[in-house]
C-alpha cells in the first residue's frame, strides 16, 4: 500500500536534501578539465587506432591494398577482414535487458550493408600516424545497387517485422470516421537524424594477459562487457568496462556498436592499450540513427470534439544487418481516449547503417505527428487546440483501460497556458503582429512512459565517517552522481560532503542501461535500501556489543538520523556510526542489495526513521505509469527571410517527485531544445545516386547554438508517484523532446496559416 | 538448447597470442622541435608538423581538459586562449604557436581556487555531460575580455561557437552575465 505523507513536517524531513537546488557533485572535475572521459585515461605506452569505413553503400570489398600504409613510419597493425580474428555471433541475444545496436560483426568477411561500415583498423604510434595511413591504404569494391529510398524499399525490399505488439487496433475505425462531424487525413514525414553527442564514441581497450579492460563511453557499462566477452569468447568477469563520464549520449551510446571490439582486438594484436575515438564524420553511419518516417495519420472528432476515431500508420526504416522499430504510434494508443483506433507500423530494411533509440524513440517522431493532426482538426472543428485535448483526455489507459498511477496533464495544461499567457491568443491565424514579425503560439502535449529497471547497489559505511555508495550506472550528464549522492546522504541523515557515490564501471553491483529515463527511478530504490541495510547491519553490531550503550535495546527501537544510531523515545541513547566501527576494529562495514531484494526487513528502519517514506513494492502491474506535459511555445517570423525563431517556451511537466530541481531543469531545458532542433533544422541526407551519407559534419547538421535558445520557462506539478518507486520519481531526461515539435509546428500555422508536414521546417519551405 | 550458432565458439585468446604482437615500430623522421608555453609552463617537443594544437594538448601533454569534439573547428569544444584570444585549437597547428603564451581550462584555476566562470558555470548548472564545458568557459572568459559583448543578444551571438548538444545554453548565458557584470 501506499503510504501517504502524514505532514509537512516529515516531508521535510526526508527531503532534507533531496529535491534540493543542489549544485552537481561532479561539477568541480567538469569545470576544471578534470573530469576523464574514455579516450583521457593516460595510460602507458599507448597505440592510436583509426577505424576505415566503407566508402560504398552495398557490395563486396574485393581486394584491400594495405602495402603503402605499412611502409609508414609508426605504423605497428593494420586489422581488416583478411586477418582479423574470428569472434562470437552477438546475435537476438539478450544481455540482460537490451540487444546489441546491430547483428554485425566487424570484419568477418568482405559484405558492405551501409556506407561508413567498419571495415579495418590502423592501429600506429600516433594518432597522426594512424590517420595518414588509413587514408593510403586501397580498398576497390564490387558495387552493388543500394537500396536507400524509402518509398521503394517499402515497396521492393525486405521487411522487418515486429510484432503484433505493434500493430493495435480496437473498435471499428470506418465506423468511428463515418460518425464523425470532421475528419481530416494527412501525412507527416521526419527525416534521419543523428544524436550528436559532443563528446564521439571512444574506447581505450588495455590487455594484462587474458584480462581486458576497457574504457568505453557508454550508457550501458554492464551490456557492454557482456557482449565484449562474448564478441571475443571471453568469460564476463574476465572483460571489466569503466565509464565514469559520458559525454552526453542521447541513446547512440545506449545499445552496443562494434567499435569496442575493434579497439580490444587491436590492443590484443598489438599487445599495448588502444585508444580509439571515432571521428565526428564516422559517427553518422556506425552508431546509429533516428530513423526516417513517414507517418500517415486519420482523425474523426464528432460535434463535441470528442475523438471518434484515430488511425496513425507509420512506414520507417531499419538496416540490413539490425532489427530497430521506431514505434512511432505507441503513443497513439494511451493519448487520448478513442473508441475506434489503428495503429500500425510497417519497416523496410535499406542499407543504412542500423537505427538506434534517439532521445524519445518512437514518443519523439509518433508525438509529433499526432500532436501536429491534432492541431489541425481542432483547427477544423473550431475548438481551441488546448480545450480539444482536454476534452479528449484519457481518464485510464485507453488500451488495457488500467487506471494510471498517478496522472496530472489537466493541470499541465492549465498552469502552462497560464503561465504562457494562452487566454490571449487570437485563433486566426497570422493575426499576431509584433513590427514585421509574424508571432505563432503553439501548444501540445508531451508524454513518456515511467520505466523502473532491476538495480543493485551497495553501501559502505566507514569507520572515518564517510559513506561509499555504487551502483554499476551512469551520468550522462543526467545528475546521476549528483541525485544518488543527495538520496544516500538524506537516508542516514548525513551532509553530501561525507558521502560519495561511484558509477560507470562493471566490477559494481548490476545496474541496467540508462536508457528510457529509466536511471532516476532504477537507481534510487537501491541506493536508499543499500544505505538502510549497512545502517542495519551497525545496529545489529551495537544491539550485540555489551560496550554500546544500545546493548539489549531491540532493533525496532532504534533508528538513525545524523550518522547516529540511537533509541527512538531517548535520542540520548546511542552513538555515532565510527564509535561502533572502532570498537569493533573494522575498517567498514558495507550491505549490498541486489533486484530481488525487495520488500526486505531493512526497509523497516526507513519508515522508523523517516516517518513519510513510503515502502517499495516494486512497482505495479495494476497501474499504467506515464510521465506527461504540456508545451507551449512562442514563434516570431520575419516574412521576408522566412526564418523561424522559437522565442519563447513554456512547459508545465508531471514526471513525479523532483530529485533535484536544478538537474531536472537542465535535462527539460536540454530535451526542449534537442526538440527545436528536431522541428526547424535536423536533417541527414543521403546523396540520391549512391545512398551515401552526404550530411556528416556539424557544419552542415545544423543543431540548436546559443542565438537559437528562447526564453523558457519550467514549471513541475510534483506529484510523487510511489507505484513505479518509493521515492516518487519517475525519469525526466526525454519527455521534454516529445510533444515540442509538434507545438513549433502548430506555432508556425498559427503564424503563417501553412501548414508544413515534412521535418524540419527550414525557410524554402515556407516559401 | 543450443543452436549451430553457439556451438561455435572462437576464442580471441587462442587466435592472437600476445607473443606474436609486432615490436614498436620507428617513430617517425620527420618531427620538428617545437616549444611550447601553456599555462606558464614551457614544453619542448617533438612534433610532426602537421600536429594540431588540440591534439599537442591532449596526447602529447596529457591536458585532457581541452576536448575534441569534431576536429574541423565546427564546435568550438577544443577552444583555448592563445596570448589571451579565442582560438579553436582544433584548426591552428602547435607549431605555429611557439613562443606564445597558451591557456587552457587547466590553467584557469588559481592555487586551486576556481576562476570565478567555472564557479558561475556551477552554480547555473551551465553544463550537463560536461563535454562541451572547457570550450564554452575558455571562450566565455575569451568573450568578457574581449568586451564587446554588451547584450543578452551578443553575448549569445558570439557564444553561438559553442555547441551544447546537452543544451545547457540557458546556463551559460547566466554564468556569463553574472561574471561579466562583477567584473564590469
Ligand atoms: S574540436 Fe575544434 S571546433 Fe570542434
Ligand atoms: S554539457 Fe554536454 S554538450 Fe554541453
Amino acid at each position: 500500500m501506499v503510504t501517504e505523507m502524514t505532514s509537512t513536517q516529515d516531508r521535510t524531513n526526508i527531503q532534507a536534501k533531496t529535491g534540493k537546488n543542489i549544485d552537481r557533485v561532479d561539477g568541480r572535475l567538469k569545470v576544471t578539465g578534470e573530469a576523464c572521459y574514455s579516450a583521457e585515461f593516460p595510460l602507458e605506452g599507448i597505440a592510436h587506432g583509426y577505424i576505415i569505413q566503407s566508402t560504398i553503400a552495398k557490395g563486396t570489398i574485393e581486394a584491400i591494398d594495405t602495402s603503402q600504409a605499412e611502409q609508414l613510419p609508426g605504423v605497428l597493425a593494420i586489422l581488416t577482414h583478411q586477418n582479423a580474428p574470428k569472434l562470437n555471433s552477438l546475435k537476438s541475444k539478450n544481455f540482460g535487458g537490451g540487444y546489441p545496436g546491430e547483428n554485425f560483426l566487424p570484419l568477418q568477411d568482405n559484405q558492405v550493408h551501409f556506407d561508413g561500415q567498419h571495415i579495418g583498423i590502423v592501429v600506429a604510434e600516433t594518432y597522426e600516424q594512424a590517420r595518414l595511413a588509413a587514408s593510403l591504404i586501397e580498398i576497390n569494391y564490387d558495387e552493388a545497387e543500394p537500396m536507400f529510398d524509402l518509398e521503394q524499399a517499402l515497396e521492393q525490399s525486405e521487411r522487418y517485422d515486429p510484432g503484433e505488439r505493434l500493430q493495435p487496433s480496437w473498435g471499428d475505425i470506418e465506423g468511428g470516421l463515418q460518425q464523425a462531424a470532421v475528419t481530416i487525413e494527412e501525412t507527416y514525414t521526419t527525416p534521419l537524424e543523428h544524436h550528436n553527442p559532443m563528446e564521439t564514441s571512444a574506447t581505450t581497450a588495455e590487455w594484462h594477459d587474458d584480462e581486458l579492460t576497457v574504457y568505453d563511453s557508454t550508457q550501458w557499462v554492464m551490456g557492454t562487457r557482456g557482449m565484449i566477452a562474448r564478441g571475443l569468447g571471453l568469460p564476463e568477469e574476465k572483460v571489466r568496462v569503466i565509464s565514469h563520464f559520458v559525454g552526453g549520449g542521447f541513446g547512440c551510446k545506449g545499445f552496443f556498436w562494434t567499435h569496442p571490439l575493434l579497439a580490444a582486438i587491436a590492443a590484443r594484436k598489438v599487445n599495448r592499450p588502444v585508444r580509439l575515438m571515432l571521428t565526428r564524420q564516422q559517427m553518422f553511419s556506425s552508431c546509429g540513427h533516428r530513423p526516417r518516417t513517414v507517418q500517415k495519420i486519420t482523425l474523426g472528432a464528432d460535434n463535441e470534439g470528442k475523438l471518434t476515431a484515430i488511425r496513425h500508420h507509420t512506414d520507417t526504416e531499419t538496416s540490413f544487418v539490425g532489427d530497430h522499430a521506431e514505434p512511432c504510434g505507441n503513443i497513439t494508443k494511451m493519448l487520448y481516449a478513442c473508441p475506434n483506433m489503428e495503429i500500425k507500423h510497417q519497416i523496410a530494411r535499406t542499407n543504412t547503417g542500423t537505427p538506434t533509440p534517439m532521445r524519445g524513440p518512437g514518443e519523439t517522431s509518433g508525438t509529433y505527428a499526432l500532436e501536429a493532426a491534432l492541431d489541425e482538426l481542432a483547427v477544423k472543428a473550431g475548438i481551441d487546440p488546448m480545450e480539444f485535448r482536454i476534452i479528449n483526455h484519457a481518464d485510464r489507459h485507453p488500451q488495457s483501460d488500467k487506471p494510471w498511477s498517478s496522472k496530472h496533464l489537466i493541470e499541465c495544461y492549465q498552469r502552462a497556458a497560464d503561465a504562457f499567457g494562452w487566454q490571449n491568443r487570437d485563433p486566426r491565424p497570422g493575426s499576431m503582429r509584433e513590427g514585421d514579425d509574424l508571432i505563432g503560439w503553439g501548444m501540445a502535449t508531451a508524454t513518456y512512459p515511467g520505466y523502473r529497471f532491476p538495480t543493485a547497489a551497495k553501501a559502505q559505511i566507514l569507520a572515518n565517517g564517510k559513506v561509499i555508495v555504487s551502483s554499476a550506472t551512469h551520468d550522462l550528464g543526467t545528475g546521476t552522481y549528483t541525485i544518488m549522492t543527495q538520496i544516500a546522504a538524506d537516508t542516514l541523515g548525513l551532509p553530501i560532503e561525507r558521502v560519495k557515490f561511484e558509477l560507470g564501471d562493471s566490477k559494481l553491483p548490476i545496474a541496467s542501461v540508462s536508457g528510457g529515463s529509466s536511471t532516476a527511478a532504477s537507481v534510487s530504490p537501491a541506493v536508499r535500501s543499500a544505505c538502510e541495510a549497512a545502517c542495519f547491519k551497525l545496529i545489529e553490531m551495537a544491539i550485540a556489543d555489551n560496550e554500546s550503550p544500545l546493548h539489549d535495546y531491540q532493533a525496532e527501537e532504534i533508528t538513525t538520523e545524523a550518522g547516529r544510531i540511537f533509541v527512538k523515545e531517548s535520542p540520548e541513547i546511542g552513538e555515532t556510526y565510527e564509535a561502533v566501527l572502532q570498537r569493533h576494529n573494522l575498517p567498514l562495514v558495507e550491505a549490498e542489495i541486489s533486484p530481488q531484494d525487495k520488500g526486505s526487513r531493512y526497509k523497516s528502519i526507513a519508515a522508523r526513521t523517516k516517518p513519510g517514506i513510503v515502502e517499495d513494492e516494486g512497482g505495479s502491474d495494476e497501474f499504467a505509469i506515464h510521465s506527461f506535459g504540456a508545451h507551449f511555445v512562442e514563434v516570431r517570423i520575419n516574412p521576408r527571410r522566412n526564418q523561424v525563431k522559437v522565442s519563447r517556451v513554456v512547459g508545465a511537466f508531471d514526471v513525479g517527485r523532483i530529485l533535484n530541481q536544478k538537474t531536472a531543469r537542465s535535462q527539460i531545458y536540454g530535451g526542449t531544445i534537442f526538440g527545436i532542433g528536431m522541428a526547424l533544422m535536423e536533417e541527414t541526407l543521403l546523396d540520391p545516386h549512391s545512398g551515401r551519407v552526404i550530411i556528416h559534419n556539424l557544419a552542415d547538421y545544423h543543431v540548436p547554438i546559443q542565438a537559437d535558445i528562447p526564453e523558457m520557462e519550467t514549471i513541475f506539478v510534483e506529484y510523487p508517484d510511489y507505484h513505479l518507486n518509493p521515492l516518487g520519481a519517475r525519469g525526466i531526461g526525454e519527455i521534454a523532446t516529445a510533444g515540442i515539435a509538434a507545438a513549433v509546428v502548430n506555432a508556425i500555422y498559427h503564424a503563417t496559416g501553412k501548414r508544413v508536414r515534412d521535418l524540419p521546417i527550414t525557410p524554402d519551405k515556407l516559401l | 538448447m543450443s543452436t549451430p550458432d553457439s556451438n561455435r565458439h572462437f576464442s580471441i585468446l587462442d587466435q592472437m597470442p600476445i607473443a606474436e604482437a609486432p615490436n614498436a615500430s620507428l617513430g617517425s623522421d620527420r618531427t620538428i622541435a617545437v616549444k611550447l608555453k601553456v599555462n606558464e609552463t614551457e614544453h619542448e617537443l617533438q612534433l610532426e608538423p602537421c600536429v594540431t594544437l588540440l591534439d599537442t594538448l591532449r596526447e602529447y601533454l596529457g591536458l585532457t581538459g581541452t576536448k575534441k569534439g569534431c576536429d574541423h573547428g565546427q564546435c568550438g569544444a577544443c577552444t583555448v586562449l592563445v596570448e589571451g584570444e579565442r582560438v579553436v585549437s582544433c584548426l591552428s597547428l602547435a607549431a605555429a604557436h611557439q613562443g606564445e603564451e597558451i591557456t587552457t581550462i587547466e590553467g584557469l584555476a588559481k592555487d586551486n581556487k576556481l576562476h570565478p566562470m567555472q564557479s558561475a558555470f556551477i552554480k547555473h548548472d551551465g553544463f550537463q555531460c560536461g563535454y562541451c564545458t572547457p570550450g564554452q568557459i575558455m571562450s566565455a572568459v575569451g568573450l568578457i575580455a574581449e568586451g564587446q559583448a554588451q547584450t543578452d543578444g551578443e553575448i549569445k551571438e558570439l557564444m553561438s561557437g559553442n555547441i551544447c548538444r546537452c543544451g545547457a545554453y540557458l546556463g551559460i548565458l547566466s554564468a556569463i552575465k553574472e561574471v561579466k557584470e562583477v567584473t564590469a
